[in-house]
């Protein structure tokens, strides 16, 4: 048994002909919470992507469980799969679905139970998200905060041993922000499962993380734990700790010089 | 110059495109293939997606095809009183429908139908990650969302050209017997001495097995492929009412000539 669960060495991957990632080097030690910070279209969603093996990477691998995941046959990648749980960015609930049934998906999919069990499942997992009432409704008459609730729960309905999350905070009031915390910290413990968190929020993810990765122009530019970020003088990390435009990390998508295509006559 | 080049790259561009799309197509059709015995087992997918393609183009199905039926009984006995032969009408209806009208325009509202539904919902599931959440799920959406709707259209298109064909044989009689004055007796006994069963009930059922296995494919491909953006699914779904249209009436034509000895 490896001790890290997921492994990224060297990894590069773009997609036409702007290469994302550049060599980028993680560990994921089994029964951590490891977050990933970078700016928006650092290329974070690509590379839970790429962990789930739903891309192939230009250039080294990734390791999950001690096995390259772009190498597997379909039936091997779907085996590794059903030990992982992905909460998307964007919730990805199945519309003809009610939440009731979303959560069961996972449940009917892979197993046998009965659905008295299956019903406890669901409820429990609901429960913990704090929407245990709402199992009636419809994916479109949830608010965005809930749907995402709704895609954690899911997300979980299997107690995966890796559980990845695609910004779990986004739109989320400051209550269910701090439930979800929570939720994140204990559902690792409580399963002994392996955590990845990807996220903008800094001060949660200082709270609960046990180590973070800072991503930047597709390199890792800073990584450690809480503590050891806190201290650390390093550029980056003060740029993203205080939110600041100007410093290391850029705040605008690769462009040319403003003042030029400001001044640029049309082209008729 | 410039824009003659323009234009043989416009046309070759298309032409790769359309052997592309073809190729596309055809491997994703082997894909559903290889999950449709699995997907026979879950029959509650495949009959809630019947209701989807096949009920809820019920009413389209039955007005149309009572129109039809009026428009044969009035163009036809206009033409056979001519040559006093009116009590032939019933044939004349009854084939018309069975052996032509009945599967082909009944495809074509398939395709306008449900078709364009499939080809949406499936678009707008990828466009909202839902397939690949699925697939993060190690779960297929082939198999889970592909392959029922094609047992589901495969299904409904025969029970549906059928439902056409003896419904718009009502609404021949209804304007040749009725209204016209036709004999009823006349109507059916040429009628049921006339169609043949294995060269005309039997084929009308094969074709529009085949129509529902293209358009529903047709329609599956369309949403599949889609780009996940609004106006990619709705180009897709434009797409999907062109082409199962073409193809289902040069399909038409290939097929009879099989069917009819010359
Ligand atoms: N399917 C795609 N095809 C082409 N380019 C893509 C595709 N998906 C993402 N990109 C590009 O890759 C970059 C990274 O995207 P990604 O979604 O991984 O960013 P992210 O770090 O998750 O950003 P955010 O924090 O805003 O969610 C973006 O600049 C985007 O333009
Ligand atoms: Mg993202």
């Amino acid at each position: 048994m490896a001790d890290n669960l997921v492994e990224i060495n060297n990894l590069s991957f773009g997609y036409k002909n702007r290469l994302l990632h550049k060599g980028i080097n993680m560990v994921f030690p089994r029964g951590k919470v490891v977050a990933i910070m970078g700016g928006s279209g650092s290329g974070k969603t690509t590379l839970l992507r790429l962990i789930g093996g739903q891309l192939v990477p230009t250039k080294g691998e990734v390791l999950v469980d001690g096995e390259i995941v772009h190498q597997q046959s379909r039936e091997k990648l779907y085996q590794i799969r059903r030990k992982m749980g992905m909460l998307f960015q964007f919730g990805a609930l199945f519309t003809d679905l009610s939440v009731y049934e979303n959560v069961a998906f996972p449940l009917r999919e892979h197993t046998n139970l009965p659905e008295s069990m299956i019903r406890d499942f669901v409820m429990l997992k609901l429960n913990a998200v704090g929407l245990r009432g709402a199992y009636h409704l419809m994916p479109a008459e949830l608010s965005g905060g809930m749907a995402r609730r709704v895609a954690l729960a899911r997300a979980v309905a299997l107690d995966p041993s890796i559980i990845m999350y695609d910004e779990p905070f986004a739109g989320l009031d400051p209550i269910s922000m701090g439930v979800v915390c929570n939720l994140i910290r204990s559902l690792n413990d409580a399963l002994g499962a392996t955590s990845i968190v990807v996220t903008h929020d800094v001060h949660e993810t200082f709270l609960f993380a046990d180590y973070i990765y800072f991503v930047s122009e597709g390199v890792v530019v800073a990584e450690g734990t809480p503590d050891q970020l806190k201290k650390s003088k390093m550029p980056f990390v003060h740029q993203f700790v205080h939110g600041e435009m100007d410093g290391p990390v850029p705040f605008h998508y690769p462009a040319g010089d403003y003042r030029q295509e400001m001044l640029r006559v049309p082209a008729l | 110059m410039r824009r003659m080049n323009h234009f043989f790259q416009a046309i070759g561009h298309r032409m790769i495109n359309g052997i592309w799309h073809l190729g596309a197509g055809g491997r994703l059709f082997f894909y559903v293939a290889l999950y449709l015995l699995e997907s026979i087992k879950r029959p509650r997918l495949i009959i809630k997606e019947v209701f989807a393609t096949g009920v809820l183009s019920l009413l389209i199905v039955i007005v149309s095809a009572f129109f039809v039926g009026m428009v044969l009984g009035l163009q036809g006995y206009n033409t056979l009183q001519k040559y006093g032969s009116s009590e032939a009408i019933g044939v004349l209806v009854a084939l018309s429908l069975v052996r032509e009208l009945g599967p082909v325009v009944t495809a074509l509202l398939f395709a306008g139908r449900a078709g364009t539904a499939i080809t949406a919902e499936i678009g707008l599931m990828r466009a909202t990650e839902q397939l690949s959440a699925m697939e993060m799920m190690a779960v297929s959406p082939i198999g889970r969302v592909l392959a029922p709707r094609f047992w589901a259209g495969t299904i409904s298109m025969p029970i549906l050209a059928v439902l056409f064909s003896m419904i718009g044989i009502l609404g021949g009689y209804f304007v040749a017997v009725p209204v016209i004055g036709v004999d009823s007796g006349a109507f059916w006994s040429q009628m049921q001495a006339n169609v043949d069963f294995q060269e005309d009930i039997i084929n009308g059922v094969i074709k529009s097995v085949v129509f529902g296995v293209v358009c529903t494919m047709i329609a599956l491909f369309e949403g599949y492929d889609a780009p996940p953006t609004a106006e990619g699914v709705s180009r897709a779904t434009t797409r999907t009412v062109v082409y199962s249209s073409l193809a289902v009436l040069g399909l038409d034509f290939v097929l009879t000539s099989f069917m009819i000895n010359v």
